[in-house]
Formats: structure tokens, sequence, C-alpha cells
């Protein structure tokens, strides 16, 4: 991440295809595995742990979106019924067969992943705003599904109450309990992700988003491929209402409408579409910038407008400031924040040099 | 990485005692009440009224000293009717010590339940959501404290019932937004249909709810409604009522619920005049005839400022200081127990419970809140559109208290 080679020197693909490019790759993910399990959740507020515990559900659905959208060239705006498909499947595994989190999740997961397959099915023949469309309407057919089948949605409210996760008989309430609860799976999904791209799925992944019919010439299965992406890509989505269910203790319909859908892909396009790294950034930035831009207008919004309008156009111009900088983002770098720095890396590697 | 591993954990565990054994004894005596509101989202023509109003209560409260001699600071969080932001917020206001919370939105108010009752922080949520939070056993620290949809769908039979003369053998027409919180109440007029021997059709608008004009010309050709209840959301109120009066259904057989029944809606239908008739059901007064209403323009005047434009939406921005009220009354209640203010939200919890013969001039229902109904009693008015404004046609009522209290208890025996 921070750590750069001077020049590619590999040799062979094993040193090509490796978790860890350098022994400094090492030291940088036992730095980060330091800071994020033992120095951040013993040393702030419970509250700064909720903010990051949103960012890391956000993280776990943009890294599933973006091997989709990123790595395999399809679209989909159907992601937030995937979700909800992983949250009614795990509630109701919890609560009418009373399944921990271990066995609730992965089942979730694993219909979502079903039900991703099969709105992948057009992807086979259609591509680009087409196939958007037909996950379109996938997302509406789950989400009137759900909201209409009470034998799904638990009742006419369409929300069932989840139990709290346990782990050897404790049960994860706290906001610091859910922060490691949640880290474990980000590790889980980053460390999947990052491995699944760099083997033969992965490749095939990217052959076909870089141009499918030279991919099949070359003896991809595209059949194969194009649905085992959108199931894989489902899993993550499905795991991601899993534990946004056992993070806010109810699966209701209603967090999983088509807002949700567009949020992340918002968040895979400003952090950089296929790449990890921009995943993490793209959730990060969406979720975070808001809270960023509430708390500078609360502290400085006084100094320009009235106490009473402020009130009222703190949110306004929240909107506003998200939208200008997304756009300023984008228009700064349009591959995105990875690339933004990657970019800066490169500056400084020769800094203070110009060449 | 691993020799240093032992230190380090040393170390977080240092951190995690030392903070720890700081972090209590903040309280101190100004009170903390938290306020979600929705000035930019999908609600926003409510927010933008209804927040100003529990803005402008809260002051006139500390303008007259505080609640027994204690401030209020009001922390307003806007959460654009989404789910993460309100989660957000809902942490940040426990940070700050919040003793009670305003929750805006059906779908945020389901995401905040458990962790209102796992912290012990009340929540109000007067209006929408949750008809089973009523029972305060079950709920312990959620407070409809205004009529929830399931008594909403009986006044509505029961009014229903007034302008008919009664209901056996008529037609009656549910007309509904297509989402959990319009399905809400159907169990509940379904059975009043058996009970009370009326024809029950639901007519389901899909969302966004902007074409319903294949519902409402079955409503009004086909099924031949001798009464339509109407529970729509947003702007569908408006379309409603412009597709009614668009096949000729008088829209005096029609009353709607009280997400429907705004100034905005009728201005959005086309203008007083075409709405004519039209029935609204509310959970706090209309108009602007009300003493508080009365001191919050006396306190704009004495800072030398119009009153706000806000106030004109009477139907929004006095619910917004009904629900500030009765938060400021559970507030008082629990300060009179505890004078030194350092409060809890257990005690306001209790000081909810305590509300009774709270009635601002006329602006809030009487409600009576115990600690098995949290509800208040289900109270409300209707109001017609007559001559250009809203004029009251009944006192507060609410109906079949019987049949609501016996879904309450099956939705209680279901978990």
């Amino acid at each position: 991440m921070i750590h750069r080679e001077c020049g590619v020197l590999k040799t062979t693909y094993e040193a090509d295809m490796a978790l860890y490019p350098l022994p400094i790759a090492r030291w940088t993910v036992a730095a980060l595995a330091v800071l994020f399990f033992l120095v951040l959740p013993f040393s702030v507020h419970e509250y700064y742990l909720s903010i990051v515990n949103l960012i890391a559900i956000a993280v776990v659905g943009a890294l599933g979106l973006n091997i989709l959208v990123g790595s395999t060239g399809q679209i989909s705006i159907g992601h937030g019924a995937f979700m909800s498909v992983g949250a009614y499947t795990a509630a109701n595994f919890a609560v009418r067969l009373g399944a921990p989190f271990w066995l609730a999740l992965p089942l979730g997961g694993a219909m979502a992943a079903l039900v991703g397959a099969v709105v992948g099915i057009p992807s086979l023949r259609i591509k680009g705003l087409y196939l958007a469309i037909a996950t379109l309407a996938g997302q509406l057919i789950i989400e009137w599904t759900i909201n209409h089948v009470t034998w799904i949605s638990g009742g006419v409210q369409a929300s069932i109450e989840m139990p709290r996760p346990a782990f050897l008989g404790v049960e994860i309430a706290s906001q610091r309990g859910m922060y490691f609860f949640l880290m474990f799976f980000v590790v889980l999904a980053v460390v999947g992700t990052l491995n699944l791209l760099r083997s033969r799925i992965g490749r095939a992944f990217i052959a076909i988003r870089d141009h499918d019919i030279a991919a099949e010439i070359i003896g991809i299965n595209i059949f194969r491929y194009k649905l085992l992406a959108f199931a894989i890509s489902s899993f993550y989505a499905g795991v991601t209402g899993v534990l946004y269910t056992y993070y806010l203790g109810i699966a209701n319909y209603e967090q999983f409408q088509i807002t949700v859908s567009i949020d992340y892909l918002a968040m895979i396009i400003i952090g950089g579409l296929g790449s990890v790294l921009g995943a993490i950034f793209g959730a990060i930035f969406v979720t975070l910038l808001p809270i960023v831009i509430r708390y500078a207008m609360e502290a400085l919004g006084g100094l320009v407008f009235s106490q009473a309008s402020v009130l009222n156009i703190i949110p306004n111009l929240r909107l506003i400031l998200f939208g200008t900088l997304i756009v300023f983002f984008l228009v700064v770098e349009p591959e995105g924040l990875n690339r933004l720095w990657r970019n800066i890396r490169n500056y400084f590697r020769v800094w203070p040099f110009a060449y | 990485m691993r020799r240093s591993f032992p230190l380090l954990l040393g170390l977080a565990v240092a951190v995690w005692t030392t903070h720890a054994s700081v972090a209590p004894a903040a309280a101190s005596h100004e009170i903390v009440m938290g306020f979600l509101c929705d000035r930019t989202g999908a609600t926003q023509t409510v927010g933008v009224n209804m927040c100003p109003g529990a803005q402008d209560y809260v002051r006139l409260v500390n303008a007259k000293g505080g609640v027994e001699g204690h401030r209020i600071r009001l922390i307003e969080i806007d959460h654009e009717y989404k789910v993460p932001p309100a989660v957000e917020a809902y942490e940040r206001y426990k940070k700050e010590g919040a003793v009670v919370i305003a929750v805006y939105g059906t779908p945020i108010v389901y995401a905040l339940t458990q962790r209102l009752t796992e912290d012990r922080i009340p929540g109000t949520t007067p209006g929408f959501g949750r008809g089973d939070a009523t029972d305060g056993t079950r709920y312990p620290y959620i407070f409809p404290i205004a009529a929830t949809y399931w008594s909403q769908g009986a006044a509505a039979v029961d009014f229903a019932r007034q302008q008919l003369g009664g209901l056996k053998g008529k037609k009656i027409a549910y007309l509904f937004y297509d989402n959990p919180a319009g399905r809400e109440p159907i169990p509940v007029v379904e059975e009043l249909s058996t009970k009370e021997g009326f024809q029950l059709k639901t007519f389901a608008v899909p969302p966004p709810g902007v074409e319903m004009g294949a519902q409402v010309l079955d409503i009004a050709q086909r099924y031949h409604a001798d009464f339509v209840i109407a529970h729509l959301f947003g702007r569908s109120p408006s379309v409603s009522i412009k597709e009614l009066k668009r096949v000729g259904y008088p829209l005096r057989k029609v009353v709607s619920f009280v997400w429907g029944s705004a100034e905005a809606d009728v201005e959005a239908a086309g203008g007083w005049p075409a709405a004519e008739g039209y029935h609204v059901m509310q959970f706090a007064g209309v108009g602007t005839d009300y003493p508080v209403l009365n001191e919050i323009r006396e306190m704009y005047k004495k800072e030398g400022q119009p009153a706000p434009k806000e106030m004109t939406s009477t139907v929004y921005y006095n619910r917004g200081v009904v629900w500030a009220a009765v938060q400021v009354e559970a507030v008082r209640n629990a300060i009179r127990a505890k004078p030194d203010g350092r409060i809890t939200g257990e005690d306001v919890k209790k000081g909810f419970e305590k509300i009774a013969n709270f009635t601002l001039g006329g602006l809030v229902p009487p409600l009576k809140i115990t600690p098995n109904d949290h509800e208040g009693g289900g109270l409300v008015q209707i109001y017609q559109v007559k001559g250009g404004k809203f004029a009251r046609e009944t006192d507060w009522f609410s109906a079949y208290n019987d049949v609501v209290a016996k879904h309450i208890k099956e939705a209680g025996a279901k978990k």
C-alpha cells in the first residue's frame, strides 16, 4: 500500500503473483493489524467505533460489487436486493431455527449467491446499460417479493428482529464488541478478494472484462465465469446484508432499497473500479464525508448564517458539498481515489527530483 | 512482531483501562435531547416545517428559564431518511448524553429499537411506525406518544361509520401506499370489516406513488365505494386528491391518515377550492390559535424578528411543537423526581409514563401514557377542508380500542 519497489525486478510468475510483493509489505500489514485490532478499538470512544463499524459493513459490500463491476465488467443495480436476500435468509434461520451467526451468515451469503446467479443469467446475452436494466428488474422483483410474501418477511411490517450474535456464549452487543465482529469479516473479505483476483478465476474475470470474445477464444468458459462472478459478488452482498442485520438487530425491507444499490455503485466508482484498495477508499469516502462535512458546518456555519437558518442550511449544503466533492474528485482523477493515491505515491517516489 | 506483541497488548490494556476510568461523570445540568430530522430526504416536505416547530418550542422553554431551572440542548441531525446516517447520529446522541431521542422515520425506528432498549434511552415515534410498540411491557423504551397506524385505522373506520350512519353492508375502499407502513393497518381494518359487517377492498399504490389513475377509477366507477380511507405518503396524497376529483368522486367521502393531511398536500393538489370537502386526520391541533404559538410569536417579536414562515404550515409545525412539548414534559416529570437535573434515560422513561392531562391549550391531545400504554390513548381529530382552511369536524377521539388492543397483544404473543 504505502511501500514501493524501485523497479520491476520480478523474474518468475510466482513473484508476480505473490500476495506480499516486498518484505516490507508484511510489516505494513502487521502494523495495520496492530492499529486496527489493538490500538484503535481501545483508544477511542464508542461513537467513533460506530462510524468505523458502518464503514466496515460498507467495505464488505463494496468489495463484492467491485468484483462484479470493476473486475468482471458486468454491471449490477441489484445489490441492495441481494443484501436483503442475505439478511432475510439469515434472520429466518436465526429466529425460526435458532441458528448461530457462524451458520446463519454463510447461509445468507449462499442464498444471495444463488439468487444473484439467477439474476445474472441475462448477462450472458446482454451487456452494459441493457444489463443494468435487467438487474434493476431483479432488484424490483426481490423487493416486491420480500414486501409481499409474509412467509419470508415475517409479517406485514416486513421486519424480523434478530438476536444478537453470540461468540463462545458471550453476546456481542456493544459497539466495541461489534467492531471486532465486523472487522473479522472485513479481514476475511479483503484477504479473500485479494486472493481471488490473483487466482485463475480472478484472471478469467479480468479477461472477460477486457474483451469477452477474446477471452472466449483463449478458452475461458464465459457462461461459467460470468455466473460465477455474479454468484461471488452476490455472496459478498448477502454477507453484507447479514452483517447489517446483526449490527442493527433487525432485518427491515426499507434498509435495502434501490438507493442502497446506487450508493454502493457510487462507492466503487469514486474509489476506483477493479481495485481492492479503491473499494475500501470508496466505502470510507461515501460513509465518512457527510459526517465530516456536518461537523465542519456545525463549527463554521454559525459564522456565516444566523443560528435558525443554519439548521436548515446544514443538511442542504451537506448534500451540495457532497455532490460537488464527488464531481471534483472524479474530474481530478477519473479512475478514482485509488489512482489518486497511486499518483501521489509515484510523485513522492522520486521526490525531490522531477524524474 | 511476535516479540513485541505482549508489550503492545499491555499498552493497549493500559490505554483502555485509563480511558474507561475517565469516561463517566460527565453529567451536567444541561439536558440533552436528540432530534432526528429529515429536511433533505424522501419526506423533506414534513421535516422542513416540523423540525423548526420543535426547535422553536425548546427555545421558548429555554427563554423562560428552562425546565425547572435546567436548560435543554436540542441536537438536531438530518438523516436524509436513510438508516446509516441515523445510526451514526444515534451514537452521537449517546455520546453527548441524550436522555430522550425523537426518532423520525419508520425504517429508522425499526433500526434503532434494539439499541434504544439496550441503552435505556427512550425514543419517541409519534404518528408512524410500530403499532406493536404501544405495548410498553414489550418495548419499554419506545414511545409512540400519538395514534399509531392501528389506532388511525380504527379511528378512520369509526369516522366512516359516523359519516355514513352505520356500516352494515357498506363498501369501504382502503387506498394505501404499498410498503410496510402502508400495509400495517390492514389487519385491524380487515377485522373491523367482519365485526361491523362492511365490505372492504384494498387498493395498493406502488412506490413512488404518483400513479394511481387505475386504482382511483376502480374505486369510483367499478367498486362504487361508499367511503375511502387513504393512507399515503409524500407526493401521493396530493395525487390522490387530484385523481379522485378527476373521476368525480366526492372528496367529502374521503378520510386521509395523518401523513396525507397537511396544507402542502392540499396546495399541491390544486389549491383549497379544488380539495373542498377532503377529510384529514390529525394527532396535533391544527391552526394558529393556540396560546403556546402566541408565545412563540411573542418570543420572535421580542428578538425583533418576524415569525418564521414555517408557522404558516400549521399541521407540521404544530406537530413539531407537540413532539418537543411531550418530550419536555417527560423531562420535567423526571426532574421533579430528581431536582438536581442529573437524570438518565430511565428517569425520562418514568417521566413519560406519568404524563396525563397535558394539553398545552388544546394543541396536544389529552394523552394518558402508562407503563402498559405508550401510545397514550391513540387520540386523533378529524378536520375538513372548508372555505380555504382546515375546519375541525370532531373532538379528540379513539375507537375500537378493544380490537387495537387485541392486535397489540397478538403481536406480543408472536415473539
